[in-house]
């Protein structure tokens, strides 16, 4: 039986009382994107700044949800600012992985459950246990599929 | 007459089960109830003994089959008063008996330039059919307010009444647990000329219902709220207005002839019940309504009343300020639904805390968005109460919530 002490894990307490990149940014430069958890009423805004290089500049993050979806989501911002838009999509495949044991379960995609051995999550590892908790995985979530829609209307723009 | 709670839990399968370590603590009654072991033998003795389609053999099964779901028709027609059982459609639910009246009633009443008026507190199954057909004609929706307590505001009915055409509204919330003057609102619909539309789904189970008296034209509940199963609903409708509405779905049973040609319908309660209907599930919300009956509403009210205050002082006493809790602060005018804010928690993070504990409540928008937006919140966590909760199960929640407390103390 999984404990409590699997899904709350200190850091992500942590990143729950002291969100990094909490705020909003200029629209545009920066591209806002908008999610949410009809389940709960949970929202998240995403908002990056992306330039010619296709690097994220800036990455803030906005809305409200519960401890799991604002710890991922300011685990996502600290893990995609700086890197490229193909590169935080890489994360974004490692992290759903991560995630996806029992996505296909729940009739969402099958993932392979495999954690991508290149791409290093750091302090996101730390919502590994989120897993153990299906209901969950969809507050997890939340945040990495509003980047991936935003990303997607970013590199779509002209 | 009072509840014996200890009693009435042993009837109550589920309640014998362990949730992470620890005897459950079932206090989601408004989401679905528990079904008692009368309810379950009931409908396993169906399909053990007598199970065969209804209405239309002549051998021996099918005939009890039909005399057992007929039967349960009675007893649910006289567990709300009910004037005559072919005022009792069967549906799925209490959204399905909702569904019913806009898209028959609705769409033949209802024109460009009507208005409908809905109120604050109203689940979603009783806001988005409304909008449905509000988005195919020109309907106007109205709305009326609640103050901070969470009881509507009347003050300003003869307004919004005025060119109504239908008043909807819920008889007790499903987040709040206010209990709304029925009558009076019934009574000020009906002075300016408009159908009246009771959603009754929390009222049926937990407060002793008269529909005659409520005043109501429609009233919509559901089964498996009351200690009935899932899958089964309930519309009651006054005859003159079921006789003249169009039918719902169209198919067999709900048909007296068929021609190339046409077809015309079956008489009521069956001009809306196409297809095979829910038999099983009929005969075990009659088991439920026998079940309520022999404890006695009075009884069940009554008891709930007790539990409620008897939550809301210990609630309060234990955890103070981290801890508010919506709706009317007088338990007489609410139910046994507790909707609250825990300190900084999220709700979700609450009941997961919670479940722990083998507490089981509910967090979310509890499918009235609207009504969270006047509250000004996401979600709540909410707590609520049925015949087999009793004073031990309100100490779990408090000492579960403790359990949070420290979680996440910030």
């Amino acid at each position: 039986m999984p404990g409590l002490e699997d899904l709350y894990r200190e850091i992500i307490l942590d990143h729950y009382r002291s969100p990094r990149n909490r705020g909003e940014l200029e629209t545009p430069p920066a591209h806002r994107s908008e999610g949410f958890n009809p389940l709960c009423g949970d929202e998240v805004v995403v908002y990056v700044d992306v330039d010619d290089e296709r690097v994220i500049n800036d990455v803030r993050i906005g809305g409200q949800g519960c401890s799991i979806s604002q710890s991922s989501a300011s685990m996502m911002s600290a893990a995609i600012k700086g890197k490229t838009v193909e590169e935080a999509r890489e994360i974004t495949r490692a992290f759903k992985a991560m995630m996806s044991i029992h996505e296909h379960e729940l009739g969402g995609e099958v993932g392979s459950g495999e954690i991508d051995g290149e791409i290093a999550l750091g302090d996101l590892e730390a919502l590994r246990g989120v897993v153990k908790f299906p209901v969950r995985i969809k507050c997890a979530t939340l945040s990495w599929n509003t980047l991936t829609q935003g990303l997607d209307e970013v590199t779509a723009e002209p | 007459m009072t509840l014996d709670t200890a009693t009435v839990k042993a009837d109550f399968p589920l309640l014998e089960r362990e949730v992470n370590g620890h005897q459950i603590v079932y206090l989601d009654s408004a989401a679905t109830s528990q079904k008692p072991r009368v309810v379950l033998d009931a409908m396993n003795e169906y399909y053990e003994t007598i199970n065969a389609n209804v209405h239309r053999g002549a051998y021996t099964i099918a005939d009890l089959a039909t005399r057992r779901m007929e039967a349960a028709r009675q007893k649910v027609a006289t567990f709300v008063g009910a004037p005559s059982a072919a005022e009792v459609i069967f549906t799925r639910n209490a959204t399905e008996a909702i569904n019913l009246v806009s898209q028959t009633w609705g769409r033949a009443n209802l024109h460009d330039g009507d208005v409908v008026v809905l109120t604050e507190l109203e689940h979603h199954a009783n806001i988005v059919p409304w909008q449905i057909l509000a988005s195919e004609r020109d309907i106007e929706l109205r709305w009326i307010p609640i103050d901070d307590q969470g009881r509507l505001v009347l003050d300003d009915i003869d307004r919004l009444f005025d060119g109504a055409s239908l008043v909807a509204f819920s008889a007790m919330s499903n987040v709040l647990g206010t209990i709304t003057p029925v009558r009076a609102i019934a009574d000020a619909a009906h002075d300016a000329d408009a159908i009246v539309l009771v959603d009754a789904s929390q009222l049926v189970p937990h407060v002793p219902t008269d529909v005659e008296a409520l005043g109501a034209d429609f009233v919509a509940f559901t089964g498996h709220k009351m200690c009935g199963p899932t899958g089964i609903g309930v519309l009651w409708g006054r005859r003159e207005l079921l006789e003249a509405m169009p039918p719902f779905m169209g198919g067999g049973e709900m048909i007296l002839q068929v021609t190339k040609e046409g077809f015309t319908t079956n008489e009521l309660p069956w001009k809306f019940e196409a297809g095979t209907p829910a038999i099983a599930e009929t005969i075990g919300l009659g088991a439920a309504a026998d079940c309520l009956t022999s404890l006695g509403m009075d009884a069940v009210r009554e008891h709930e009343v007790s539990l409620t205050a008897y939550a809301l002082r210990t609630l309060a006493e234990n955890h103070g300020d981290k801890l508010r809790i919506f709706g009317p602060s007088e338990p007489a005018s609410r139910g046994g639904v507790l909707s609250f804010e825990f300190a900084d928690v999220h709700p979700h993070d609450v009941s997961q805390v919670l479940d722990q504990h083998g507490v089981c409540v509910r967090a979310g928008h509890h499918c009235a968005k609207p009504l969270m937006q006047v509250l000004g919140v996401n979600a709540t966590s909410r707590a609520s109460l049925y015949v087999y909760n009793d004073e031990s199960d309100i100490d779990a929640l408090s000492t579960a919530l403790d359990g949070a407390a420290d979680m996440f103390a910030f």
